[in-house]
């Protein structure tokens, strides 16, 4: 598959993780990877057994639905279960527990849940069905947030009236500067989010260079670009620099798209805070629709419980958010809390670590790994 | 069976009319995921990690009990939800030991076949859109049953078609369907001797349903079963996995997405099992990789027999279509469903034979062998990803989520 193989070569790879062994020396090396979708990468390719054991990934923030708080997904059930609406979603969300049940469960009890690929298609559906009021449950950072926006902009040029967003947008900065804040985390640097940049560039990142003195090196989502982001934020630190990097050139300009920036800001302003799942209020860390969209707010036209729902006592989704706890140091982590039967978000989506972890990574740098791996070898000669 | 020791090989099915013995389990093995069972698993390991893995392990072998008060879309999946709902209510409550073996196909014992077994299966089908690239639902009706049988060793003798009409289907669309069916049945080799017809009013159906049970004979019953795998084993499939998922969800129109090569796969099976067979080849099992995909049948595979399974990544066939529509959606070619792959499980040395033979075929043109089974780690299947990773390959759990960025 032309633009995919050329960043998954496995000999690269090799090259690129004796490296990063030799170079890597005595101490131990914490990077986080703040996007959801380089947790899956990372999971997915087993790029941790390329590594040394003394590099270790810290799964950061950047799940769309890890970060959703149980109280909005029970205000999204609640604009499910009327029988006016369409509701429609991403696919990750409809397995996401609420306090009682998911969207999945509120869909088998009679409630009109559909699952979209973009917000354009919950647009058309609303068209399709002029009798029908469609909600489209709108998440993710800024790399989403741009089609939700383009798709109000598409919905008042077409003076569709049935169609609204309950938004549930946030940006990635000041989740980072929580964790950059949190008094029980050490890092050594970061791996910048690859799609949210190619939107609002690399500047922004700044802060975490000049204030926290950490290097970050935005990424791409393929294999390679992960390893490579390691290798350039370990090069940051051995040759006494502190800078913000690209290795995501191909996707990423410096300075982001003007356009989607532009876009945004006609669209969405800025909540005053809003609440995360696992790291509370954060001030300024969310969007809202602006006013001249009201008509288009399912917040200000449906009547939306609203209530703050407590997450369950034993999920320990915070920790592992921060990158405080490993997946597996979770209290309930593969034991009450699994992807079949999920208590917390980060065990739902493929983006998020514990499930990431429980999926593929259970015996990746164990001793079954090195039996597994030994087989390999083998397959040369299988006769 | 103390008095039987030839029975107590492992796989035998009870024949008719042997009582079974309950009082025979002796063993004072705490039950598999018991709180017992995890204690003594993890009593020995010391790093913390490990315990929680240890425990993991042994929870999975644990009973599958039925949470949730209602059916969601996850239970027709093929996957996790599937099988528990199989296990912890139909296989519960209408136990017997034919039905236990949870195969594709029950396999009865007459008496008067000369050791040959009647088997049965049965399959419904549901398929929306009705017509898709390379298919429809009568042919997958027909195959899909057919290989059902076949992936037991069981030739097919007759099938049977079971159809739920929606009141003002077009009849020239029923019409459609059955000349498909019959054509599908010619193909394979067998007859639709006896049916079924059911309509129901406008809204409580989708167009149509229909129902297959096919009846075939397996002339050699002691063959194939998952108690037959052993380490060593070669695993196989005979063509590239993904297509008829990949076309029905295009066919659908949920995504915008045009791949023009992309072709359901539906077909028998039969054929192929059969040349395996005749000509002597160790295969040890076989199973159909619908719903569910590879992955999940390799884990079936894992579970039931106590092995591990380890598969290349490089070595998967997927087509490049596929791959793309694959990775747009952030799905895996191993979970999408297939109409017209087997897994066969296969003696390593017996392994190139079979992959030659399955190569002379339309159906097997593209077989390959994707990894090996293993003693160890119980229960597990692993994937030594092209990159040169690993990464467990669990079952699939829900209906397959696209990741959203």
């Amino acid at each position: 598959m032309k633009f995919a193989d050329e960043f998954r070569d496995a000999d690269l790879a090799r090259a690129l993780g004796a490296r990063i062994a030799a170079e890597s020396g005595d101490r131990h090396w914490k990077i986080m990877e703040v996007c959801g979708g380089h947790t899956h990468t990372i999971f997915k390719y087993g790029i941790e057994d390329l590594l040394p054991s003394n590099v270790e990934l810290v799964h950061g923030p950047g799940c769309p639905v890890c970060v959703i708080p149980m109280g909005r997904l029970d205000d999204g059930i609640a604009l499910a279960r009327d029988p006016e609406v369409i509701f429609t979603c991403f696919g990750d969300l409809m397995r996401v527990p609420g306090a009682n049940g998911s969207l999945l469960d509120a869909k088998a009890d009679g409630a009109d849940v559909r699952m979209v690929y973009s917000p354009l298609d919950a647009l058309k559906l609303a068209t399709q069905n002029p009798d029908r009021k469609v909600v489209f449950y709108a998440i993710g950072f800024e790399t989403t947030a741009p089609s939700t926006a383009l798709t109000l902009l598409h919905a008042r040029a077409q003076g569709v009236k049935n169609f609204f967003v309950f938004c549930n947008h946030v940006t990635i900065i000041p989740p980072m500067k929580a964790i950059l804040d949190s008094p029980d985390l050490r890092l050594d640097g970061f791996l910048g989010p690859g799609h949210v940049s190619s939107v609002v560039g690399i500047r922004p990142y700044e802060f975490v260079t000049n204030t926290y003195n950490k290097p970050v090196v935005v990424v791409g989502f393929e294999p390679l670009d992960i390893l490579q982001g390691v290798h350039m934020v370990m090069r940051q630190i051995l040759e006494g620099r502190c800078t913000v990097e690209n290795q995501y050139k191909r996707v990423v300009h410096d300075d982001g798209n003007p356009k989607s920036l532009e876009v945004l800001g006609r669209v969405f302003a800025l909540r005053p805070q809003f609440e995360w799942r696992g790291l509370g209020f954060i001030s300024q860390s969310a969007l809202k629709l602006r006013d001249e969209f009201a008509e288009y707010d399912a917040e200000k036209v449906f009547t939306v419980p609203g209530i703050r729902v407590a997450d369950p006592k034993a999920c320990q989704c915070g920790e592992v958010l921060k990158g405080v706890l490993k997946p597996w140091e979770c209290k309930v982590f593969g034991t009450a809390c699994t992807p079949e039967t999920p208590i917390g978000t980060c065990m739902v989506s493929s983006e998020g670590a514990c499930a990431a972890y429980y999926n593929f990574g259970r015996y990746s740098r164990s001793r079954d790994r090195e039996r597994v791996l030994a087989g390999s070898a083998a397959n040369g000669d299988r006769r | 069976m103390t008095d039987h020791p030839a029975d107590s090989a492992p796989g035998h099915r009870e024949s008719a009319g042997t009582p079974i013995q309950v009082a025979d389990i002796e063993d004072a093995k705490p039950e598999a995921g018991s709180g017992a069972a995890i204690k003594a698993a993890i009593a020995r390991i010391a790093d913390p990690e490990q315990r929680v893995l240890a425990r993991i392990a042994e929870m999975r072998k644990r009973k599958p009990s039925l949470r949730e008060t209602a059916i969601t879309m996850s239970h027709g999946a093929g996957g996790k939800a599937s099988h528990t709902l199989v296990r912890a209510l139909f296989a519960d409550v209408l136990s017997n030991p034919a039905l236990e073996e949870l195969g594709d196909q029950a396999q009865l014992p007459v008496s008067g076949l000369d050791g040959a077994r009647i088997a049965m299966s049965t399959d419904s089908f549901v398929v929306s859109p009705l017509f898709f690239p390379g298919g429809d639902i009568g042919e997958l009706a027909v195959n899909g049953t057919v290989n059902d049988l076949a992936v037991g060793g069981a030739q097919p003798l007759g099938l049977s078609a079971a159809f739920i009409l929606e009141e003002g289907l077009d009849v020239a669309v029923l019409r459609r369907v059955v000349e498909s069916m019959r054509a599908a049945a010619d193909r394979a080799g067998v007859s639709i001797v006896t049916g079924d017809t059911k309509v129901v009013p406008r809204g409580k159906a989708d167009q149509l349903f229909v129902t297959t049970t096919g009846v075939g004979l397996v002339r050699e019953p002691e063959r194939l079963g998952i108690a037959r795998i052993r380490p060593g084993d070669a695993v196989l499939l005979n063509a590239a996995i993904g297509d008829h998922g990949s076309t029905v969800m295009l066919a659908r129109g949920d995504v915008d997405l045009e791949a023009e090569a992309l072709r359901s796969d539906t077909r028998p099976l039969w054929g192929l099992v059969s040349t395996l067979l005749d000509a002597g080849v160790e295969v040890h099992f076989m199973r159909d990789a619908t719903r569910g995909g590879v992955a999940t049948v390799l884990n079936e595979i894992a579970q039931q027999a106590g092995l591990a399974v380890a598969i290349d990544e490089d070595s998967l066939p997927v087509h490049d279509e596929v791959r793309g529509v694959a990775e747009i959606l952030g799905i895996e070619p191993l979970y999408i469903a297939n109409e017209g792959v087997l897994v066969a499980i296969v003696a390593a040395a017996d392994a190139e034979r079979a992959l030659e033979l399955m190569r002379s075929l339309p159906e097997g043109a593209e077989a390959a062998r994707i990894g090996e089974v293993r003693e160890e780690p119980e229960g597990m299947v692993f994937i030594r990803t092209g990159f040169g990773g690993t990464r467990v390959v669990d079952m699939l759990i829900g209906d397959p989520l696209p990741r959203i960025c």
